[in-house]
């Protein structure tokens, strides 16, 4: 069946300073398709969304909705024109309620009052519809982050989208509530809309969409059906080269360095009990939200424990120190790395020494010794590859996985005896992946006693030793990498590990 | 007298609301700029040029509510200067705020110095008289205590009332409050935010300079340099007492206005300590009151926060 397609963009270019964003592409959608814009960061797939949307003016090209041509730089226009946009970064209010997040804009701005009746009977309708349940009285900052995309895409629906554009929609998800969105766009697509999602993750592009546009270095480089690829083949054509996870080899654990039997902290860790060797990695895996947050910040000194004991080299931990945990050996790497890893508008060397500024390696006669704080973020950024690491440039303009591996560094640059790395690879592409999880196996092979905290069951499997699942501040017993399954490891995360028998029992 | 006989009389409830109405428009004023998610440090100079300029106005031979309107629009447009700094240039706002209280505060005296002759006593006007409501004024106790005031007094509560509803009830207000909770929300629903903050801190300065105004045109009947005397930072701060709604705003500003007047009668009662120490009454339970319900207040998420197209 042949027909003009609902969408169609064609030989888009823009240009920002000395990057081409996008290089002369063209892109079509038909109805009730759902085509994925598959790409690493800084491919210009965000960049090309914002141009179909009118955030930006293209340099050259033309948007076509269903055959018209639509005005360049106006969102309005697009809206009214049946295209709808979920942001990656949401554009919600926290303090407004649902009802009032959707109905923002959609009237006349000089009107006497405001038809929330019939707002709210709409609203409801299509929430019915489409499956997308929601109080439209909650205070949207009340919501949970998959409650709040469902808000998003209402308020899509609501200005009577046929298309839909997603950016980057399971970034903020966990991996349940991502399985969830993919099965409500599949129906959504099912009823008739058109979707187009933004996306850097190769297994939910195969999971949800119909056609995949590889786009790379600001050029669509390749078109496939997504029946007729597989994950090897788009990871290619996404990083324009073979990548390969790496996978962790044996090793022989030494002693015990880290231990917690009975520890709980406020109401977010109750009980738990773990051991962690030199030489050896720990895998937490749990959707986020169950603790994990907490743990890191107990292994960091940031909280001490309220109940049981904690040890770290044999010596109990009563009280919460940063300075006594890095002068112990341990090197961290936050869960979010924008507000707590590094502080976006420092300089790169003023972020590699900040944890150990008072040291005297750093600092002499009370002042920060610049020199050698420089030369060390030089060899940081040159062992560590880091991309554009420039000492004197503000940290924020590096890019994710660039300043992930200079907080990696930062902490791998003196060989840390234990190793907390929390979420490590959240937000980066596959590249960045590959990189990061060889420099943390690279740790445990030194020696360091690595506590993995993730939600990516892949990640877990591959590099930890043994794992254990966090679900409600607690911990299951530990079991061994080899003998996991991701069936039960999914079983584990949902706080039903009775029947686990234990790694270190046999 | 003593201090029940103070609460007794109808005076100081009269004096209640005659205090509060330059803080109902100072504080709705700084609060219609606040939701938009714009700081208007500029609100003490504003009002002070809104009390002289409303002031001159009626000395130089303008009707009373003309007076009002010249400061109305002086105010908008020393709004338009604050807006246009903050929003589109995105300069910090509490330094723009600033410089433009010193430059509104200089101006209103130099414009003052200009148009009227130095004199021992400065110039009077015939303000504003109480208006005779039949039926409520001749009310006795309540007639003085509630019924006896001048036309600004009454329409300042009624644009409490009133702001309350264009911010919580309709679109406008709606788009107000994206714009201070997330602008690029707003945008991507079609509201141009740099348009609703600078349309906002104009009306909200306007109001601004009609609560200076009516410091020359109903409380007293001249206008000084000094006459402000910090009422513009006690409205950003009940704009944070009330939790940036006009309702409460409404209630906040007769609160302190209840402190000022008692304060002011108990000099009379107690004399043996310096006054001064009276004067400090007010502002110490303010401090109290904002601790006991600020804690509490959502804060328009975008406050103070520049807005760039396509930016995050």
């Amino acid at each position: 069946m042949t027909q003009t397609p609902v969408l169609e963009l064609i030989g888009i270019s823009k240009r920002f300073g000395d990057t081409q964003a996008n290089d002369d592409i063209s892109i079509s959608l038909d109805k009730g398709e759902v085509v994925a814009l598959l790409g690493e960061n800084g491919a210009g797939k965000t960049t090309l969304m914002s141009i179909l949307f009118g955030h930006y003016t293209p340099d050259s090209g033309v948007v076509k909705v269903a055959g018209v041509e639509l005005p360049q730089g106006k969102p309005r226009a697009a809206i009214n024109a049946g295209v709808g946009m979920v942001h990656q970064h949401f554009s919600l209010s926290a303090n407004l309620t649902v009802l009032e997040n959707v109905m923002t804009g959609t009237e006349r701005l000089f009107r006497l009052g405001s038809n929330t009746r019939a707002g709210r009977k709409k609203l409801m309708e299509i929430s019915e519809r489409f499956g997308l349940k929601v109080d439209p009285d909650a205070r949207v900052g009340d919501l949970s982050v998959g409650e709040q995309q469902r808000v998003e895409i209402l308020k899509a629906l609501y200005n009577d989208a046929q298309i839909l554009i997603l950016d980057e929609p399971t970034a903020v998800l966990t991996n349940i509530e991502a399985e969830k969105l993919y099965a409500t766009l599949r129906e959504m697509a099912a009823k008739g809309l058109s979707l187009i999602f933004i996306s850097h993750k190769l297994h939910e592009v195969l999971a949800a969409a119909d056609r995949v546009v590889v786009l790379r270095g600001g050029k669509a480089v390749a078109e496939r059906k997504a029946k007729d690829t597989d994950r090897a083949e788009l990871a290619e054509l996404m990083v324009g080269r073979r990548v390969a996870r790496p996978v962790r080899e044996a090793s022989t654990p030494g002693a015990v360095v880290l231990s917690a039997r009975g520890v709980s902290v406020g109401t977010k860790l109750t009980d738990l009990d773990f051991e962690l060797r030199a030489g050896e990695m720990l895998g937490i895996i749990g959707v986020s939200g169950n603790g994990q947050t907490t743990l890191a910040h107990l292994v960091s000194g940031l909280v001490a424990p309220d109940d049981g004991t904690f040890e770290v080299f044999g010596e109990p931990v009563t009280r919460a120190s940063v300075t006594a945990m890095i002068e112990k050996g341990v090197g961290r790497i936050p869960e979010d790395r924008n507000a707590e890893g590094a502080i976006g508008d420092m300089t790169i060397w003023e972020n590699a020494v900040l944890e150990r500024v008072f040291s005297s390696r750093f600092s002499k006669a009370g002042l920060v010794d610049r020199q050698a704080a420089r030369t060390f973020s030089s060899q940081l950024v040159e062992r560590f590859d880091v991309r554009g690491g420039d000492p004197d440039k503000r940290i924020r303009l590096l890019s994710g996985g660039n300043m992930q591996k200079l907080i990696l560094g930062r902490n791998l640059m003196d060989d840390p005896k234990i190793l907390i790395a929390a979420q490590p690879t959240r937000g980066l592409d596959e590249g960045a992946i590959a990189a990061v999880h060889a420099r943390i196996l690279q740790a445990r092979k030194a020696g360091a006693a690595v506590l993995l905290i993730s939600e990516d069951l892949d990640e877990v499997i591959s590099l930890a030793d043994r794992i254990q699942a966090i679900a409600g501040g607690r911990l299951s017993p530990p079991v061994d990498a080899d003998k996991a399954d991701p069936r039960q490891l999914g079983l584990m995360m949902a706080g039903d590990w009775d029947d686990v028998e234990p790694a270190h029992a046999h | 007298m003593d201090v029940i006989e103070i609460f007794a009389s109808a005076g100081l409830w009269g004096a209640v609301l005659r205090i509060a109405t330059p803080l109902i428009f100072g504080t709705l004023g700084a609060l219609l700029c606040e939701r938009s998610g714009v700081l208007n440090l500029g609100i003490e100079g504003i009002m002070t040029f809104g009390a002289m300029i409303g002031w001159l106005t009626v000395y130089s031979g303008g009707d009373l509510w003309t007076g009002i309107m010249a400061a109305a629009f002086f105010g908008a447009l020393f709004g338009l200067l604050h807006a246009v700094l903050t929003v589109p240039l995105g300069l910090s706002q509490h330094v723009t705020g600033l410089g433009i209280t010193l430059f509104a505060s200089s101006l209103s005296y130099y414009i003052f110095r200009l148009s009227v002759p130095l004199a021992s006593s400065p110039p009077t006007i015939t303000p504003f008289q109480p208006i005779f409501i039949p039926g409520l004024s001749d009310l006795p106790f309540f007639g003085p205590a509630l019924f006896s005031q001048t036309a600004p007094t009454y329409l300042g509560i009624a644009l409490a009332l009133g702001l309350a509803y264009v911010i919580f009830r309709t679109p406008l207000g709606l788009a107000i409050r994206m714009t201070g909770e997330n602008p690029h929300g707003a945008e991507a629903q079609g509201v141009n935010p740099i348009a609703v903050r600078i349309g906002a801190v104009m009306a909200g300065s306007a109001l601004m300079g009609v609560g200076g105004a009516f410091l020359t045109l109903s409380a007293f009947n001249s206008f000084f340099p000094t006459m402000v005397q910090g009422r513009g930072w006690v409205c950003i701060a009940l704009v944070v007492f009330a939790s940036w709604r006009p309702g409460r705003a409404l209630l906040g500003a007769l609160l302190f206005a209840f402190f000022d007047a008692f304060q002011l009668r108990l000099q009379n009662v107690i004399g043996a300590i310096p006054y001064q120490i009276f004067l400090m009454f007010p502002y110490l339970l303010s401090i109290a009151a904002l601790v006991v319900m600020a804690r509490r207040a959502r804060v328009p998420q975008a406050l103070m926060q520049p807005y760039r197209r396509g930016e995050r």
